[in-house]
């Protein structure tokens, strides 16, 4: 390597190394500044207000907790919804379809990413809320059920797409032998690549879920945000992200605004939480040997 | 003939010049005549039912003087509270009062300039087009479930709320239902549109909207045979009202002032009066 490409490269280092810190910085700063803003709660007290079950802003109630199982019910319920469907697109495409259709349903399934979120609100805000107040004949149709059907759509694209990445770093020479001993495809696919790529379903979901948390729209439009605890499928729930949303558009100065920030802590670690996850399983003993160039 | 050309369309375009200023004259003269040697930004920020007011009265102030800016945020009131008090934003709006600590904290003044009646809304194939306010409370605080109980079908009633520190919901649960309970189960809504579209695809829901935002997709109830019109709130007679306000952090200065005296002047009640509110002079 010659002069000038070794003065390059320790360029193209450093600067690359200014880019991750700064992010990093940026990171820690959110973090830093979330806690700094719930400082007041916890030195005076507000914490267990916050901490609590009613939230009756008029009534001096300020508790998150009926948000935060909004927020946990919801994403699981989407996940459940959501994951078993990505992974028989994913055995679609990788095995059963013609070449051609596969790449057409990888190609839907990419165009579903670049569907803003408003639209799958929106759209059903005039097509399932209906469907689902007719069909069951109970609650309004803004509900828990609707909320978690519209985000499992959502976050169906991200959880594909995590893990058909991954089912092709597998190396072929292991779907060879499964061909040579004469393993059905589907038989493959259950048997062999889905295995081989445990981890990278772990990966897929654990990102899914973190997208379906992190989600405002489809909850704030869809869920119907009575800050309460769900009987049913059908009564309205309210999620953290929703919470954050509806109390700082109109508010400023009140106990309501500050519990908000609580939220947006809560939400930062579990989002925190997740991250963390999927670096402990990408990093996790017993690297798995099947996917190429690992 | 490409010449002769040219100078037809010079001649046109002449010709709409002077028309327009023509039309400038007839339709700004006077009004307008505070903002004559101003330059300079505004930045407005906050209540979202302003905006449509605000944009005209931009768009009428910017068409004659080139050299001010106007530029026109929604948000929401407490966003609006926010961006003025911390210098974000010339002028702050709100659909409520400001509350003490927020004038306190910011040393904000408040320019009321229209009124904005709030009315209970149902679908309009409701049979029910008239209420009692006791039942308005007695079915916000959950203790009528079903509307049967005020002589309409036998089907459950389904409630809409707004936000807990929206303008609408202040007004409505202040004015109406004397801030008694709302039930629990009450679904949240993020804005009057939102609202619309609740009740006008449910038979079975009852909710509230700023009376500017009544249409022919959903029906206001009457209270005790008194119509939710601009003309009740008026003259007093329907009592579910509130003010928008503009806000200042301190003083405004002489641009903002202008644009203040404008909005609360003559030329820019007919604007009020389009968007469904009430101008307050």
């Amino acid at each position: 390597m010659n002069h000038v490409q070794l003065v390059r490269e320790r360029w193209i280092r450093r600067s690359l190394l200014i880019a991750t810190g700064i992010s990093a910085g940026a990171i820690l700063f959110i973090f830093v500044l979330l806690v700094y803003f719930c400082l007041p709660l916890i030195t005076s007290g507000g914490m267990s207000s916050v901490l609590s079950w009613q939230w009756k802003p008029f009534a001096g109630e300020f508790g998150i907790l009926p948000m935060c199982a909004g927020s946990l019910l919801l994403s699981v319920f989407a996940l459940g919804l959501a994951f078993p469907a990505a992974i028989g697109i994913c055995g679609f495409a990788t095995v059963l379809a013609a070449r051609s259709l596969a790449r057409f349903t990888l190609v839907l399934v990419h165009f579903m990413t670049s569907i803003p979120t408003v639209i799958y609100g929106f759209v059903s805000v005039f097509l399932l809320v209906p469907l689902v107040r007719d069909w069951f004949s109970t609650g309004t149709g803004f509900s828990f059920l609707t909320a978690g059907l519209s985000l499992s759509l959502l976050i169906l694209p991200t959880i594909v797409l995590v893990f058909h990445a991954r089912l092709q770093q597998i190396d072929p020479a292991l779907r060879l032998a499964a061909e040579a001993m004469g393993l059905t495809p589907v038989r493959q696919f259950l048997h062999v690549l889905v295995p081989a790529a445990s981890r990278g379903l772990v990966v897929a979901a654990i990102l899914g879920f973190g997208r379906a948390i992190g989600d405002t729209l489809i909850s704030l439009m869809l869920a119907g945000n009575a800050p309460r605890i769900p009987d049913s499928l059908f009564d309205s729930i309210r999620t953290l992200t929703a919470h954050i949303a509806l109390v700082l558009a109109t508010d400023s100065q009140s106990m309501s605004y500050r519990s908000v920030f609580a939220s947006g802590l809560i939400l930062f670690l579990l989002m925190g939480a997740a991250n963390f996850f999927i670096r402990r399983m990408d990093r996790g003993p017993g690297e798995n040997r099947y996917e190429n160039g690992r | 003939m490409g010449i002769q050309k040219r100078r037809v369309d010079g001649v046109v375009i002449l010709a709409v010049c002077f028309f327009f200023g023509l039309m400038q004259g007839v339709a700004f003269c006077g009004a307008l005549d505070g903002f004559s040697g101003l330059e300079g930004t505004i930045a407005i920020a906050g209540g979202t039912a302003h905006i449509p007011v605000m944009n005209d009265a931009a768009k009428n102030i910017m068409t004659v003087n080139p050299g001010i800016r106007i530029t026109v945020e929604g948000g929401g009131s407490g966003v609006g509270v926010q961006k003025v008090g911390e210098g974000l934003a010339d002028i702050g709006n709100t659909g409520r009062a400001l509350s003490e600590l927020e004038i306190a904290k910011y040393g904000l003044k408040s320019f009321a300039f229209a009124l904005d009646g709030v009315a209970a809304a149902v679908h309009p194939e409701n049979p029910v087009s008239d209420l009692s306010p006791q039942q308005v409370r007695d079915i916000f605080a959950g203790s009528i479930t079903n509307w049967k109980a005020v002589g309409g079908m036998d089907a459950p009633i389904h409630l809409f709320c707004r936000d807990e520190a929206s303008g609408t919901r202040e007004v409505f649960w202040e004015k109406l239902l004397k801030k008694g309970p709302v039930a629990a189960t009450a679904n949240i809504v993020a804005s009057n549109g939102a609202m619309k579209v609740a009740i006008s695809q449910d038979k079975n829901a009852i909710g509230y909207v700023g009376i500017g935002h009544v249409d022919q997709s959903l029906k206001a109830l009457k209270l005790e045979g008194i119509a939710a019109t601009q003309e009740n709130a008026m003259n007093g007679s329907y009592p579910v009202v509130r003010k928008l306000y503009m806000n200042t952090r301190g003083e405004p200065s002489k641009l903002v002032r202008t644009f203040i005296d404008y909005v609360m002047g003559p030329e820019c009640a007919d604007i009020i009066k389009k968007y469904g509110y009430i101008p307050l002079k």
